[in-house]
């Protein structure tokens, strides 16, 4: 369709005029302009709602929401057109069947062994043995090998050595669709762990054996502690309420030696609810401080955020200060219990904290415990009243930390806003389907690719400069600070406004640093080069043209700005303020309302550069072809500064 | 008098000291004319902690049994918690505290006894003066000149001696000019855009009252700024409304009719109590040890102060709009000219300027836009968040604009030379300090008061190469350009180094610092010895090449 306009969100002036393709995986909107020829991609995966507006004059609006948090809003000239896009779009954005996914036709170009190496990059029986797992009191249980005891489980599940098949097959009968106690992690030095699981099926009074004698076996397998304690994730009244169904949570009565405590994370419709209402705030035009600030607190994002934070930071707390082993459930046990297991992991052990650990963690507490990643991102049609922003919660309490200990993390923001990305993209097949059986059935590992291999190959892009290993904050389990006055929980604009570039900080630290420290790697390079140089002449006094001409090559590359000045020199929509002041003071004369229509039309006119603003990355694009120190580093034309290259060239 | 008069314990032993994120100490607490000075004499851990009575903003007193706690609450938003044995030496120690620290002489406060310990190698009285800023902007125009009708102080009280007017306009036309304005704050030059030619001036209010009283002078003055066919633009830093109501009180602003080459707009920015009641309200949320997020994100909201900056910042952002994209001259004022109209015309300069990012540069521009341009110092910071008084003078505003700064050198971390503790730092100071930089209200009161002569100057201290390691910021990358910050409400952000200072741990963020501080200190370490190694490796090159030639 031709002659389409792209609105940008912020301004209504600024549109950009092209023509938008529909393909069989993509939207594509491509300028006219002809020396940028900007494209916007979206996947179609990615469209949460589509939206037809009321048609007005210049032609009929459709406004397509992502679930990466990008916002689109489209004119598009003829209604009918409009109608035909807005009916396909509805139809490709809900695929109804797996094999229509992004994913089984996405072809990186790598053979078939890169892509089996791919897949072998996360091992979790590795990882267990990592965490010094089989050992005298754990060991792994074949009890699950054909999905026989819980379909939603992994084949390979590690259980205590005293628990028998016995035991668990009895235990799994009693708790929620048959998720037995297993271990999620375990911590060398003291014993301790963290075990998960459903709720057990107690109802008002009923109890079992062999799930008694399950957490007993979990309260053995630490030695050095005489209880457990049994965290439920959910409020005390869901828990009450789940009684009445027969489900419900441990009396303590029942069970020797557990201490049982509720840690309130509200369910996945309040999650929901509560981040339709955070991005309502953020799709607010010009709003004032209140609103949003009000808006924000009004959606209960952050409260939610730091629930989640403090139940994670309570069993850390018990696992390596008290060192008693916690097992944690809530309803089903595959999404507060998925949280808080991983917010735990993470701040107890600093390789959950490094860019491969972060994916083990992931693939161990998410991927392989049956979290229904497919109803929950709504990958394929279905009930609206599955997707609730699970792992972004989780995703978004790693920001906060990051916050808090800038040097803890070996990966950077950008990490963590393409894992989100990709969670919805179904580019890659690490989180289709909603179980490790079903992901099975499909041969997913035969017929897509794994974001992981995707990601580590790009890893440079990824880095935290502020990251070492040897550094104290690296060291250990984190401590966080609790209270918000302590440490803020911040929203989050880098994922949430993910796309209206004009909101961030114009300059960014962590490009900046990427960027000296990628400088200084080739600096000791060179460093090492020049100085057998000059041993080599020392030594011969021969003089050699060939080295020294590709020196220059080398040091013409090296040309190190990272201030994105293009960006900074765009100012901001201040005139929009110009625009909305006649409605604050209404009791204006005429003639400023015309000085002010006038101050827009200058504005238009003067600001050709404005448009530099809208340069919105999206999609796939953006993600796979990133270069490790970003667009930012080309020295800008008018930025007047001396890159390296002249001061080199001055020596 | 005598500062021995007050206080009446000057020493107490075993006291003990509270103070967040550390444990409690037992020590000494010494009591001189300035200082409040707590010394624990623990052999593996001493310390010292002085802290100056100007700097407490409140305290407050509590008995269980003999044992005496005094809480006590600076200015620089800090609180300490001291237990004192004996209710007599605690009562006195109160006593003397209270007096100290509200002490009514200017004369007798700290900086006029300081005697600095270390070598001046520049007076900072001396660093910033009116000539040197005139010479830089007569080597680029000669349409301005420097007036020396403020000489005495007899035209306008807060201006200083010099001011910078269009050349145009003489002497006996700006006398007539300041009867127009209020305190007699009539337009001079603040910014002068090299890029353009465009200025940017400021002034108070025109007194037009009721009767829409006009003065041809003051329209030719403030025409002369501009080019031939151009417009201007006037930026009244109060709501339409608020305007309207000065005429009934002799204020006013400039009417259509009287100045047809000029666009007025109105913006709102808040003033006095309403900016301190939004500090106190926002201090005590930030002291709020409860747990809970929504209490804390209401009550951030209902502080307003992230509104505050909001509106300060767009104010700025536009007047630097008009003059760098419209190609106008731009007039700022509010009601005095001496609070909202100096957080404009400051901010803009940091946006548009990019000297003004420099440290030397900063300190330049506070020299000129707040304490020549006669911010009332002394008046708005007598008191900080934790004060009683409640006097309708008392308003963070120069904090304000420190905030401002802050959230603008967030947005743009590599292109200020200074970093977040020279703000921080000078916040401090401009409530309590040793130097007589901040004393008084305007350049009249100092010169009464002899600061130059009598007492030291921040700048002399700030700008030697020991302090100045401090203030710098490694990620600094001269930046020609214009910066334009947004203004949205997502982009802006709780200034946490200063209200949460003492609320949380700054390990961590520390860390992070120096880290970054390391990671370019080894870049320019390779840098340096690759340049070394090339230069020589060029060096014996041509000499192989000449001895071939040979």
């Amino acid at each position: 369709v031709e002659n389409v306009r792209l609105l940008d969100r912020l301004s209504s002036r600024k549109a950009a005029l092209g023509t938008l393709y529909l393909t069989a995986t993509h939207v594509i909107f491509v300028e006219n302009v002809s020396e940028t020829r900007k494209e916007t991609w979206v996947l179609h995966s990615q469209i949460s709602s589509i939206e037809k507006q009321a048609t007005t004059a210049t032609g009929c609006p459709l406004l397509i929401r992502c679930k990466n948090f990008q916002v689109i809003q489209l004119v598009i000239p003829q209604e009918r057109d409009c109608h035909d896009i807005y009916i396909s779009l509805i139809r490709l954005a809900r695929p109804v069947k797996y094999e229509e996914l992004y994913c089984f036709s996405f072809n990186p170009k790598s053979d078939k062994e890169e892509r089996e190496q791919g897949w072998k990059l996360v091992d979790l029986n590795e990882e267990y043995n990592r965490m010094g797992i089989p050992n005298n009191y754990w060991h792994i249980s074949d009890v699950n090998r054909d999905y026989g005891v819980c379909d939603s489980y992994p084949t390979e599940v590690y259980v205590p050595k005293t628990a028998t098949a016995h035991i668990i097959v009895g235990s799994s009968k009693f708790r929620s669709r048959r998720r037995f106690p297993a271990l999620s992690y375990y911590c060398k030095d003291n014993n301790a762990s963290i075990c998960r699981s459903s709720q057990p099926l107690s109802g008002f009074s009923a109890r079992c054996l062999e799930d008694e004698q399950m957490l007993q076996a979990i309260r053995k397998a630490n030695p050095g502690s005489d209880f457990i304690y049994v965290v439920d994730t959910r409020p005390k009244l869901n828990a009450m309420a789940n009684r009445a169904a027969g489900k419900g949570y441990e009396n303590e009565d029942n069970y020797s030696n557990i201490k049982f405590q509720f840690i309130g994370i509200e369910n996945i419709h309040v999650m929901r609810n509560s981040l339709q209402k955070m991005l309502e705030v953020c799709e607010l035009k010009s709003p004032s401080m209140s609103d949003f600030l009000w808006g924000l607190e009004n959606s209960g994002w952050l409260k939610h955020i730091k629930a989640i934070m403090d139940a994670g930071i309570f069993i850390a707390k018990a696992v390596a200060e008290e060192g008693v082993s916690v097992l944690v459930h809530c309803s089903d046990g595959w999404d507060r219990t998925a949280q808080v297991c991983s917010v735990a992991s993470l701040l107890l052990d600093p390789y959950y904290r490094t860019m491969k650990g972060f994916m083990v963690l992931i693939e161990k507490d998410w991927v392989s415990f049956g979290h229904k990643f497919n109803h929950r991102y709504g990958n394929l049609d279905g009930d609206p009243k599955e997707i609730s922003p699970v792992i972004d919660q989780f995703i978004e309490c790693v920001w906060q930390l990051m916050e808090q200990f800038p040097c803890a993390f070996e990966f950077n923001e950008r990490f963590l806003i393409h894992i989100q990305h990709h969670i919805y993209s179904c580019q890659f097949g690490n989180f289709l389907c909603n179980s490790q059986k079903e992901r099975r059935e499909l041969k997913i590992q035969e017929r897509t690719y794994s974001l992981w291999a995707h990601l580590w190959k790009n890893r440079a892009d990824y880095l935290n400069p502020l990251y070492r290993s040897d550094h104290s904050q690296t060291q250990g389990t984190l401590h966080p600070q609790m209270a918000p006055c302590n440490f803020l929980y911040k929203f989050w604009s880098g994922m949430y406004n993910r796309f209206e570039k004009g909101l961030h900080p114009r300059q960014s630290v962590t490009d900046y640093l990427m960027a000296v420290k990628e400088e200084t790697q080739q600096l000791e390079e060179e460093l090492e080069v020049l100085g057998e140089r000059l041993a080599n002449l020392q030594k011969s006094q021969s003089n050699d043209n060939k080295v020294k001409s590709k020196q220059q090559d080398r040091s013409k590359q090296l040309g190190l700005s990272t201030s994105n000045n293009n960006l900074a020199n765009t100012p901001q929509e201040y005139c929009n303020d110009l625009k909305s002041f006649p409605s604050r003071s209404p009791s204006q004369g005429d003639e400023e309302d015309s000085a002010l229509i006038l101050t827009q039309d200058n504005l238009k006119s003067s600001d050709p550069d404005l448009s530099a603003n809208s340069d919105q990355e999206s999609g796939v694009e953006d993600l796979s072809c990133r270069s490790p120190s970003g667009g930012g580093c080309l020295p800008s034309e008018d930025s007047g500064k001396d890159s390296d290259e002249a001061v080199f060239l001055a020596v | 008098m005598e500062f021995a008069e007050l206080i009446k314990t000057p020493r107490a032993d075993n006291v003990v000291l509270h103070r967040p994120f550390y444990l409690a100490v037992e020590g000494t607490l010494c009591l001189t004319g300035h200082h409040l000075i707590f010394s624990s004499r623990r052999q593996d851990n001493a310390e010292e902690l002085w802290l100056l009575h100007s700097n407490i903003d409140s305290i407050e007193k509590r008995f269980v049994g003999s044992l005496g706690t005094i809480i006590i609450k600076c200015k620089d938003l800090r609180i300490i918690q001291l237990d004192i044995p004996g209710m007599e030496e605690c009562l006195n120690i109160a006593s003397s505290i209270e007096a100290l620290s509200t002490l009514d002489s200017v004369t007798l406060m700290y900086p006029f006894f300081y005697r600095p310990m270390f070598e001046i190698v520049e007076d900072g009285w001396r660093s910033f003066l009116p000539d040197q800023e005139f010479e830089l902007l007569s080597s680029v125009t000669d349409e301005w000149r420097l007036s020396c009708i403020n000489k005495e102080f007899s035209v306008c009280p807060s201006y200083p001696p010099v001011v910078i007017v269009p050349k145009s306009i003489d002497d006996e036309a700006l006398r007539k000019v300041a009867m127009f304005r209020h305190g007699s704050r009539f337009p001079v030059l603040s910014y002068y855009h090299k890029k353009n030619g465009m200025v940017m001036m400021r002034s108070s209010q025109p007194l037009t009252g009721t009767n829409g009283r006009r003065c041809k002078e003051d329209e030719k003055l403030i025409n002369a700024t501009l080019r031939p066919g151009k417009r201007g633009y006037i930026i009244d830093t109060r709501s339409l409304n608020v305007a309207q109501q000065a005429r009934a009180k002799g204020g006013g602003f400039e009417q259509e009719a009287h100045y047809p080459q000029w666009r007025r707009i109105h913006k709102c920015i808040e003033r006095f109590n309403i900016l301190q009641e939004s500090l106190i309200k926002l201090v005590e949320a930030c002291n709020d040890q409860s747990h809970n997020m929504d209490r804390w994100l209401s009550k951030l909201e209902a502080s307003n102060w992230l509104t505050h900056i909001k509106e300060i910042l767009t104010a700025a952002c536009l007047a630097a709009q008009c003059i760098d994209r419209e190609g106008a001259s731009v007039l700022v004022h509010g009601t005095e000219g001496t609070d909202s109209t100096l957080q404009v015309t400051s901010l803009a300069q940091i946006i548009l300027d990019p000297r003004c990012r420099t440290i030397c540069g900063f300190e330049s521009l506070v020299v000129r836009e707040w304490l020549q341009a006669g911010h009332p110092f002394q008046q708005r910071c007598a008191q900080s968040a934790y004060s009683n008084s409640k006097q309708k003078w008392e308003a963070p505003v120069f904090l304000l604009f420190l905030d401002c700064v802050w959230q603008i050198l967030r947005q743009f971390p590599c292109s200020f030379e200074f970093n977040e503790q020279f703000l921080i730092m000078l916040f401090e100071h401009a409530y309590a300090s040793q130097f007589g930089t901040f004393l008084g209200n305007n350049e009249n009161e100092r010169s009464k008061l002899k600061l130059p002569q009598k007492t030291m100057s921040l700048w002399s201290w700030v700008n030697r190469s020991e302090e100045l390691s401090k203030f710098q910021n490694p990620l600094f990358e001269a930046n020609s350009l214009v910066i334009w910050p947004s203004v949205a409400p997502q982009s802006l952000q709780l200034w946490e180094g200063v209200f949460l200072r003492w609320n949380r741990p700054s390990k961590f963020l520390d860390e992070a610092h120096e880290e970054m501080i390391n990671i370019i200190k080894y870049n320019k370490e390779l840098q340096a010895k690759v340049n070394a190694l090339r230069r020589q490796l060029a060096e014996m090159e041509t000499d192989d090449r000449m001895q071939e030639n040979l």
